[in-house]
């Protein structure tokens, strides 16, 4: 009934991740039969985004280029059949090549880039595809333990056909070795943990100009169309 | 065949100018606000309410999303299959990190029932850092006795649990208003679906 496959999940609380003690529900989940309204969800298409909304190396642009190593970030969206979900919205949110968030809470004492804001959201095409130009995030340190860094991510939001598929994750990249050391990539099962970690593809690379990451997502729910094979 | 899931993470403590850009005065645009688009202002409520923590304290950097039928209970989506309202958007999206008190305030109608077994609801979607995977709930409305009594969701629920889906009704300015809070923890801990 469930469309989350929880062996795919972190607990909402786990030890490592300190905040988690205070916000996760205690109580088992009441089991939700899907009804209609969990057999919708928004729809949000191509008419919600602007002309950069991709690029987050132009989409914030104030007096040139942003700094640090420009990156494609590429892959496709599948339902839990496998099959691509197409024209559905991903949000991704990052911070800059310094490892510093644009914004108010942000302490971190790393410079801002006045042409990188570190947003940015497409749609995918009819296989599932998406793909984002940005720059490489960098690590930023935070208040969880002594010394803890969080290893370079790519925040994702993606809606998916219904409510029931939405899912909001971090992309990792691949060979951090801050990885093994982060509580919030740690609180996966370890048997699903490499799904968050990007792979180099030069198949996505531009060449002389930005090295290419792939990165699949898969989504809960069995998408719309019934099953053939 | 099939595909293992990918696992969810938390949105951070800097969702804001990814998800509720413009809410928090980033030169970005928002796919969605606080006001559910195509409302008519003559059925409009208010549905607000705090997030609160396993120690009572209010969350100030939660995101809150609600889904909704319409009111007449259609869904703006594919598989409605009834002809929907298509100026009703039926979503929002609202940080917590804005208001003075640390709410979610939304601008919304009721919502009426989306087929012969349910009570008019509106789901409800929470994120916040500090929580790995999303939490979803449902809002009931208190002035529908007679179809709550009868809704199939709601009597799966522990009778005394089920109050923690029930928003209080306030009149407030001439205008209704729906306050749900949310209680992540606690003995008034909100019932929350594995959806
Ligand atoms: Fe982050």
């Amino acid at each position: 009934m469930s469309a989350r496959d929880w062996d795919s999940h972190p607990p909402y609380i786990h030890e490592g991740y300190k905040s988690t003690a205070l916000r996760g529900p205690t109580k088992p989940l009441v089991p939700l039969p899907h009804t209609l309204s969990e057999r919708t969800g928004p729809v949000y298409g191509h008419e919600c985004l602007g002309p950069d909304d991709a690029d987050l190396t132009l989409n914030s642009r104030k007096t040139g280029e942003p700094l640090g190593e420009r990156i494609v970030v590429s892959g496709r969206v599948l339902d839990g059949n496998g099959k691509p979900v197409p024209d559905t919205l991903l949000e991704i949110w990052q911070a800059n090549a310094s490892g510093r968030y644009n914004h108010a809470v942000d302490q971190h004492d790393a410079p801002l880039d006045p042409n990188f804001l570190g947003a940015g959201r497409c749609v995918t095409d009819a296989d599932g595809v998406y793909r984002f130009h940005t720059i490489k995030p960098g690590a930023y340190p935070w208040g969880n333990h002594p010394n803890a860094w969080r290893p370079n991510h790519i925040h994702f939001s993606l809606f998916g056909p219904t409510i029931a598929s939405r899912l909001v994750t971090q992309m990792y990249f691949p060979g951090d070795p801050l990885l093994a050391l982060d509580p919030i990539f740690r609180g996966v099962p370890e048997g699903a943990r490499d799904r968050l970690v990007s792979s180099l593809d030069l198949g996505v690379t531009e060449p002389d100009f930005a090295l290419g990451y792939r990165f699949d997502i898969v989504l809960a729910g069995r998408g719309e169309t019934p099953m053939e094979d | 065949m099939s595909s293992k899931q990918t696992p969810s993470q938390t949105v951070g403590p800097f969702f804001a100018y990814g998800m509720t850009p413009e809410q928090y005065g980033y030169d970005f645009a928002s796919i969605a606000g606080a006001t559910v688009e195509g409302i008519e202002d003559s059925a409009a409520v208010t549905v607000e309410g705090h997030v609160f923590d396993g120690a009572g304290t209010v969350i100030g950097d939660a995101v809150i999303e609600i889904w909704q039928a319409d009111t007449e209970g259609r869904y703006n989506h594919p598989n409605d299959q009834r002809s929907s309202n298509q100026a009703f958007k039926g979503f929002a999206r609202w940080g917590t990190g804005t208001d003075p008190e640390n709410r979610f305030v939304f601008r919304t109608v009721k919502p009426g029932p989306v087929d012969s077994e349910q009570a008019p609801h509106i789901n409800v979607i929470v994120f916040m850092r500090g929580m790995p995977n999303h939490a979803y709930t449902r809002l009931y409305f208190p002035d529908e006795v007679v179809a709550n009594a009868k809704d199939p969701v709601l009597m799966s629920i522990p009778e005394e649990r089920r109050g923690t889906l029930l928003a209080e009704k306030i009149e407030r300015d001439g205008g209704v208003v729906y306050r749900f809070d949310i209680h992540m923890q606690g003995a008034a801990e909100t019932v929350f679906f594995d959806v």
